[in-house]
């Protein structure tokens, strides 16, 4: 058999088994985050490769190297005084107890015994372990240098929050519009996606500057987008169905609160936001903002005991909120109630920031909106548990720049630290898009199911992410070598083991097709429909 | 070389001297010795014992006896034998053989036989299609690296592989088979196996 590695050597179920190679195989053929199999005594195990090493019989060796220009020695010695070696992690056992047999690959309890033989995995064994693809299972990518399909059992991602992490401009955002592509079409889950930068709705940008198909674009009669820049959009050419705008009357202290350290406020002064909030009521942020330097005010603020450089402070921030153009004293129609509209009918709304980039615009509209879903999701799921009737459609919230919404000073003040921890009990999970993992709340960390990371390469962001998970030390050295485009490390509750994968590719004429035609092979009409009119 | 080529029963000497690990055999012409390496065997009733030449001598018949320079007056070194020609009867020519195997009915087992050699046991050369049959097992190198020799295994070796690799269909899968064979039994003897293998090309 060509595919055979070598031997298990040694090793433990902690640390991992130490594989020594077989003489005709180069050590310079293997990679790391390639899947092995381990043909036991008495079951087959599932591994990866985590580390790749070089092993000298006699020390001496190493003193004196032999003249290995001479190929006769260097093919009596590879394998015998000099080998190669490998560290592979076994994960699953995908043959051989019972437990297996019934119920589909196990997490190892156990290590192969001395000397049993390793091979690469073959197709079947990778499609074994991460499914083929179905109505439930959607193709994300392949593993490296395979063909076969690793597919993600999607409505089991959306049960949980996910995190998806990467530094900049190692694919993060085409990964996510691949993943939001997915749920789309298999997860029955509805998304509201708070796309700062303009990258889902309508097209995005790859790296090489071509413009790329979004959501709406592929799946015109389940996407509608918002916008909270009209004019943006349209430069953009983009068909929007609604433009959001925000009453001064929406905003909460909570959302305030939020913006803390956007907005330099003090402590004091998001305290006596709260206060004003008590004293004017729902009109509090007008007529906070309208109060001029009078013995009026003055009195107001000795009764409420707020200093005054507390409130000169308040007062700058306030401005700064006024003076965003999609905040307006008055809305005439109540954005929050139209999303869920949208959501209820089963679409999915992609809410565009325009050139409002700016995070105290990202962070206030993102929480206000989602702070006010949530509150509706949950009465209505305690309604529906009440009167044994219909759940709402599970939702799954997408923001990027997570850290600003989940960092340890504010994630148990905000919405989204809320659902992170309380995940799936109301039917809302999240997606969370980030660029510095480790700025977020450990204990959001947590909590997520299913994360997807990019190439990270800063030590604390690694740590954040791999925190908790078995087997780290071995991940750790497989995520610091992704490669900086098109590949991902997969670890969590959807998927059997943490896998790397090269992500399907996006953005060419055949792409859209694949993916749209996944759609179709589910039955779904529209899909068909949508096929028709994108390509005549 | 003459000897492997000459016909295939070519008798090249006869035991003198005989222990459990080696035999000694004198040939009976002076200087028809077998090639440093190569397989004899002889036969002992059922069995016949194969060896390795590990070592020849030549020399006077009588120990006590040295032989004498003569060539000072004559043209050539061939004039010498033939103006002396009792010298080739004076002188003889002997090899010793490391036993590394034998063969029972139409087994060949690669270790020691029960019984040593026979005095007077006739010894032959092996035919290159004997020592291809010998070649397919590589465990007589474990008699051949563990045995001491008057003569050092980084020469013995070699010589045994170079001219067993010769009577195989692919000699040089031969010769990285038992390299590979070395290189485990001489894990920790790295100068000694470098060697080995340098001389083995």
């Amino acid at each position: 058999m060509t595919d055979r590695l070598g031997v298990v050597v040694s090793g433990s179920l902690e640390s991992g088994v130490e594989v020594k190679l077989d003489g005709t195989v180069s050590v310079e053929d293997m990679a790391v985050g390639r899947y092995v199999t381990i043909e036991g005594q008495k079951q087959r195990f599932f591994g990866m490769i985590t580390d790749i090493g070089l092993g000298v019989i006699d020390p001496r060796f190493t003193l004196t190297p032999p003249d290995i220009a001479d190929p006769f020695i260097s093919e009596v010695l590879s394998g015998t005084s000099t080998y190669g070696t490998l560290h592979v992690l076994p994960m699953l056992t995908i043959a051989g107890d019972v437990d297996t047999l019934i119920e589909g690959p196990q997490p190892v309890k156990t290590v192969p015994s001395h000397f049993s033989a390793v091979n690469l995995a073959s197709q079947q064994d990778v499609e074994l372990v991460f499914g083929g693809e179905d109505e439930k299972r959607f193709y994300v990518g392949t593993p490296l240098d395979m063909e076969t399909k690793i597919c993600l059992d999607l409505p089991e991602l959306v049960k949980r929050s996910n995190g998806i992490f990467g530094k900049s401009g190692t694919g993060k955002t085409f990964l996510t519009r691949i993943l939001l592509i997915g749920m789309l079409q298999k997860s029955a889950a509805v998304n509201l996606i708070f796309d700062m930068h303009n990258e889902y709705g309508w097209a995005g940008t790859s790296e090489g500057g071509k413009s790329v198909k979004a959501l709406k674009q592929l799946f015109p009669a389940k996407v509608a987008v918002f916008t909270l820049d009209e004019e943006s959009s349209r430069r953009r050419k983009v068909s929007t169905d609604f433009v959001v705008r925000i009453g001064y009357d929406e905003i909460e202290p909570e959302d305030m609160s939020l913006l803390r350290q956007t907005l330099n406020l003090t402590e004091p002064a998001v305290e006596a936001i709260y206060q004003l909030r008590r004293r004017f009521g729902r009109d509090w942020l007008r007529q906070a903002s309208d109060l001029t330097d009078s013995d009026e005010t003055s009195q107001i603020l000795n009764e409420l005991s707020i200093h005054e450089s507390t409130f000169q402070n308040l007062k700058r921030g306030l401005n700064s909120i006024r003076r965003l153009p999609f905040i307006e004293p008055h809305t005439p129609v109540n954005s929050v109630k139209s999303i869920l509209e949208y959501l209820d009918r089963g679409m999915n709304v992609v809410l565009e920031f325009g050139r409002y980039t700016d995070i105290t615009a990202y962070v206030l509209v993102a929480n206000l909106l989602t702070r006010r879903i949530y509150a509706q999701y949950r009465e209505r799921m305690e309604k529906a548990m009440a009167e044994d009737s219909a759940k709402p459609t599970p939702l799954v919230i997408t923001i990027e720049e997570a850290h600003r919404f989940l960092n340890p000073e504010v994630a148990s003040r905000t919405i989204f630290g809320t659902i992170a921890r309380e995940m799936r009990k109301y039917n809302v999970t999240l997606l969370v898009i980030d660029q510095r993992p480790s700025g977020i709340d450990t204990e959001v960390m947590s909590q997520m199911g299913t994360k997807v990371t990019c190439l990270l390469d800063n030590e604390r962001d690694i740590d954040s992410v791999l925190a908790g998970v078995s087997g780290k030390s071995a991940l750790k050295s497989v995520l610091s070598r992704l490669e900086s485009k098109q590949q991902a490390l997969i670890f969590g509750h959807a998927v059997p083991m943490p896998v790397v994968i090269r992500t399907r590719e996006y953005g060419s004429p055949q792409s859209y097709q694949e993916l749209l035609t996944t759609g179709k092979a589910e039955g779904g009409e529209q899909a068909e429909k949508d096929i028709e009119e994108l390509w005549g | 070389m003459r000897l492997i080529n000459s016909s295939l029963t070519d008798r090249v000497g006869e035991i003198i001297e005989a222990s459990t690990s080696d035999f000694v055999a004198q040939c009976y012409e002076l200087y028809e010795l077998p090639p440093l390496g190569s397989l004899v065997k002889t036969k002992d009733g059922e069995l016949d014992i194969y060896g390795i030449v590990c070592h020849a001598t030549t020399g006077s018949l009588e120990p006590g006896r040295r032989p004498i320079a003569r060539g000072k007056d004559e043209a050539s070194e061939e004039a010498i034998y033939q103006s002396s020609p009792q010298l080739s009867k004076l002188l003889r020519s002997e090899f010793s053989a490391l036993v590394v195997g034998h063969r029972e009915k139409d087994r060949i087992n690669q270790y020691l036989p029960p019984n040593p050699a026979r005095i007077h046991g006739f010894v032959y050369q092996c035919p290159p299609d004997e020592l291809k049959e010998f070649g397919r097992s590589l465990a007589f190198l474990t008699l051949l690296v563990n045995t001491n020799l008057p003569v050092a295994k980084e020469e013995i070796v070699p010589a045994a592989l170079r001219l067993m690799s010769r009577a195989q269909d692919d000699p040089h899968a031969f010769l990285v088979a038992a390299g590979k064979e070395l290189a485990v039994m001489l894990g920790g003897q790295y100068y000694q196996l470098r060697a080995i293998l340098g001389r083995l090309k």
